[in-house]
């Protein structure tokens, strides 16, 4: 009997399952198109998969082995199952194989069980509680209708009985895991996700590589959408990415502003994203809600607009474009760009950036600067120090790229240090002075497109008239700006960081350094330093030459904790139940560091933003100047003056 | 039946850069419109066409801004009542003073007095309108509101207790029309003849405060400068009340 009834099971889940893939691919088509080289990343994919997604998930081993395991296992049930039962291949090698697979797939499933028995808030419960009985129904079956095959037991063991409960196991089993797949399931990550990673929107991130600078919008293009207002908006291989989506909340563990009770969760913002490609409420999703948001109240399809009917504007707002949640994600999907791409809309169609966004955008149109002060202003902070400007030099090795911190009174400090330092290590250096302009990254992330453009293009013109070998600033957001998105416009420089460039003096012996006097420290890792540029190691080699022992964050390097400051998260101001500068002060607290060095201005004001008593903050280029040695004084005897005599 | 409104709008300057932008209080104008009139509001400029700043005022959501062209030095008092007269406007809003130009804020006067409209001086909120009459709220120093009652058509001026404007977005912007008018052009003598000068700020009154106690210094702080000894003139004939006013411009200094 089982032989006639497994056959047909088998072969209706997988024509299901095939009607199912071809609906959810249609759902993807919806979107608008994007430049993949599609044969090409289905050859790359297994690779991607394996290598580039394992790395991800190999953080946490637990779940890299169980995973290995039952994904391993279930591949190869599956297969050999289609031969042997499917297709009645009745070999006894092929039985033994499939028996193996059954094992190694049910020794996965269990230990999937064991996690999913206490399971952490991060995880999303629902169908995805089903998933382990699903995965040992599936093997626990085929591992018992095989046996007879493998020639272990007589073909008609058990009677009617046993087969008719073995069928209903092989159902259950298929029914998740082929069924499911394309038509919904939990295993419908397996499905979107082996697709997702061939056709990634960022190929550049397989292999080692990075990529991380924001994807320009063609405003010439008068009919493509500003931004993202309806799921179909998006481009399809962004909605195959929200699709792949496992739910394992990797990224709502990581994020500041859920942290912080902003009313932003990354993974239910994904969740949503397919709630909206596929129509229906967020009533079924079973994890963690936006904070202070109920589920179930939103709603959404393909046509309809996103904000304010499936998602809240300020839950988008909440974002401060730390990448922390692109970092851990297993699967890889990009939250940032989703949510930038939906604030272009907000911003440059509906005029409706929150709070001191509008002003901020008008000052940055019309003095180049945040804070609208006036352009002239732009180098007073350096007044007396007497800088080199390009446009008198017309050349230099090192273009010393100020940023906006030049208007800010306690980033002066940082930018004075570090030209003490230049000085100090008699590089060649100029400034662009009054011909700078704000690097545009406040705008792009603002949503401001437009803005973005007219300064980058303007910035890359004044840049085009001057020679010099790199640009080194203090700021790691006009240092991302500068190094991964000016690129589109045609600005292509090499650009360093402060930290990585006096890594390099120091390396160099270019620098009379003495030791760091006095107290512990420890080190805060920029987002866009670190988890944008994977510059690490830089910061920490500076301090250590200093005699510096970093007393290492619980969350620090890739982990690193934002501390609030980007994606214009301090102009937007969502109220959340906690200030995230001051989450990240009580891990700068917890390692008893009386000092935390940083190397961004946003994370300076941030920091030095939460109340007193706190450890002191610092930038790498002040504690750099405060512990160089004068070169032995000069070794002229002062003049001995003669009184003036006065007649 | 909606009010037919119109704003007038200019080019503004940004304070610290100088760099044109969309004028401060004209946006409030526009800002004032849309909430009255919605689509329906017509915005009118008198002078370039070219001039990219106009599309940060489409970019409040207008999808028309009429300009009538004018080189630069032209009189726009003529040719806006004319236009402001054909439109059948009911309701007129203009910023208090332009940011560049003459920024003398003399136009919204000049304006009712050809057309012959009543003028309201920072007005902040209008309440409502039906049977040809108005009510609305007018801004008095210290957030102090009068409630005047109006007729229409009226011109008014906004400036700083008007709502604030909204953000004027890109796509908008882009997408909106501007359209030309052609109309005569008269030279402003007036502009022309004169010699145009760096403001100095006016000499700050002294304020002598002979307080005694700190309830005394509070009160000199916060209440209103009553300008000194001010006279309220009741059911006098207006030939008296008419003497009473120029007899203090005399004193003030006004009148010579």
């Amino acid at each position: 009997m089982l032989n006639t009834l497994l056959p047909i099971l088998l072969f209706t889940a997988l024509g299901l399952a095939v009607l199912g893939a071809l609906r959810r691919v249609n759902m993807w088509r919806r979107g608008r198109a994007s430049k993949v080289d599609l044969l090409g990343g289905l050859l790359a994919m297994p690779k991607r998969y394996m290598v580039d997604l394992h790395h991800v998930v190999a953080r946490d081993k637990y779940i890299a082995n169980t995973h290995v395991a039952t994904a391993l296992g279930f591949v190869l049930s599956a297969l050999l199952a289609i031969l042997v039962h499917g297709f009645g291949l009745q070999s006894r090698i092929l039985g033994y194989a499939l028996l193996l697979a059954s094992v190694l797939m049910f020794v996965g499933a269990t230990f999937v069980y064991l996690r999913r028995r206490n399971p952490p808030s991060r995880l999303s419960k629902g169908p995805w509680m089903r998933l382990p009985k699903s995965l040992m129904a599936f093997s626990v079956s085929f591992f018992l209708v095989t046996l007879p095959v493998a020639g272990i037991l007589p073909a008609d063991f058990g009677g009617w009985l046993l087969a008719a409960l073995l069928s209903v196991g092989v159902l259950w089993g298929v029914s998740e895991m082929f069924f499911g797949m394309t038509w919904g399931g939990p295993m419908k990550h397996a499905f979107a996700g082996a697709l997702h990673l061939a056709w990634h929107r960022r190929a550049e991130r397989f292999g080692g590589g990075r990529s991380t600078g924001l994807k320009p919008l063609d405003l010439s293009d008068k009919t493509a959408p500003l931004g993202v207002e309806k799921p179909k908006d998006f481009t399809w291989n962004q909605l195959l990415g929200f699709d792949a989506c496992v739910q394992c909340g990797k990224c709502e563990a990581a994020c500041p502003a859920f942290a912080a009770g902003q009313p932003l969760n990354p993974k239910k913002l994904i969740q949503d994203m397919v709630v909206g490609l596929a129509g229906g409420t967020d009533a079924k999703f079973a994890g963690s809600p936006y904070p202070g948001k109920a589920v179930g109240e939103h709603s959404g399809n393909p046509h309809q607009p996103i904000v304010n009917g499936l998602v809240d504007a300020e839950t988008l707002w909440s974002c401060t474009t730390c990448r922390a949640c692109v970092e851990e994600c297993p699967m890889m999907i990009e939250h940032v760009d989703a949510i930038v791409d939906m604030r272009r809309h907000l911003t440059l169609e509906k005029g409706a950036t929150p709070n001191k966004g509008a002003e901020v955008l008008e000052n940055l149109i019309a003095t180049d600067n945040p804070g609208g002060f006036a352009p002239g202003g732009r180098l007073n902070w350096a007044a007396d120090l007497n800088l080199p400007l390009l446009s008198e030099k017309g050349s230099a090795e090192v273009l010393f790229w100020v940023g906006d911190g030049a208007f800010d009174m306690r980033n002066q400090r940082t930018l004075r240090a570090f030209v003490k330092v230049l000085k100090a290590a008699k590089v060649d250096f100029a400034v662009l002075g009054l011909e700078e302009r704000d690097s545009g990254d406040v705008a792009r992330r603002l949503g401001d497109e437009a803005t973005f453009q007219l300064l980058a293009s303007r910035n890359i013109q004044t840049l085009a008239k001057y020679s010099f070998k790199r640009i080194v600033t203090c700021d790691p957001h006009s240092f991302h700006v500068l190094k991964n998105e000016y690129g589109a416009f045609n600005g292509n420089y090499r650009v360093q960081h402060h930290s990585t460039f006096m890594a390099e003096l120091i390396g160099e012996g270019a620098l009379n350094l003495g030791q760091h006097k006095g107290n512990s420290v420890t080190y805060h890792d920029p987002c866009y330093l670190g988890r944008y540029n994977g510059e690490y190691e830089a910061p920490r080699q500076v301090l250590r030459a200093l005699g510096i022992e970093v007393k290492e964050m619980q969350r620090s390097g890739f982990r690193s904790r934002c501390c609030g400051g980007g994606g214009g998260a301090p102009i937007t101001d969502i109220p959340g139940k906690q200030r995230i500068p001051d989450m990240r002060m009580e891990d700068i607290r917890e390692t008893g560091a009386e000092l935390v060095a940083v190397g961004c201005p946003q994370c300076t004001a941030m920091l030095e933003g939460v109340v007193e008593p706190r450890p002191l903050i610092k930038d790498i280029a002040e504690l750099v100047a405060d512990a160089l040695l004068e070169d032995a004084a000069p070794a002229k005897a002062p003049l001995k003056r003669e009184p003036a005599e006065v007649h | 039946m909606t009010t037919n409104v119109i704003s007038l709008v200019s080019i503004g300057a940004h304070p610290t850069s100088g760099r044109p932008r969309r004028a401060e209080q004209d946006a409030r104008a526009v800002e004032l419109g849309l909430q009255m009139a919605g689509d329906k509001l017509q915005v009118l400029h008198a002078g370039n066409i070219a001039e990219p700043t106009l599309r940060s005022y489409l970019g409040m959501g207008l999808p028309q801004l009429h300009v009538l062209e004018q080189p630069a030095g032209s009189d726009a008092l003529p040719v806006l009542s004319e236009y402001l007269r054909d439109a059948g406007a009911q309701v007129v809003l203009a910023g208090s003073q332009a940011e560049t130009g003459e920024g003398s804020g003399m136009l919204p006067f000049l304006l009712a007095e050809q057309l012959g409209w009543p003028l309201i001086v920072g007005l902040a909120q209008v309440e409502s309108i039906d049977g040809g009459v108005a009510h609305v709220l007018q801004a008095l120093p210290r957030g102090q509101r009068r409630r005047l009652k109006v007729r229409l058509p009226f011109l008014a001026t906004v400036d700083n207790a008007a709502p604030k404007p909204r953000q004027s977005a890109y796509g908008p912007a882009q997408r909106g029309e501007l359209a030309a008018h052609e109309v005569r052009i008269e030279e402003d003598e007036l502009f022309h003849a004169a010699v145009l000068q760096p403001a100095k700020p006016r000499p700050k009154r002294l304020k002598v405060i002979k307080a005694k106690s700190g309830a005394d210094r509070m009160k000199a702080a916060t209440a209103k400068a009553s300008g000194g000894g001010g006279q309220v003139l009741k059911g006098v004939s207006p030939e008296e009340g008419a003497q009473a006013i120029l007899k203090l411009l005399v004193e003030e200094g006004v009148v010579r």
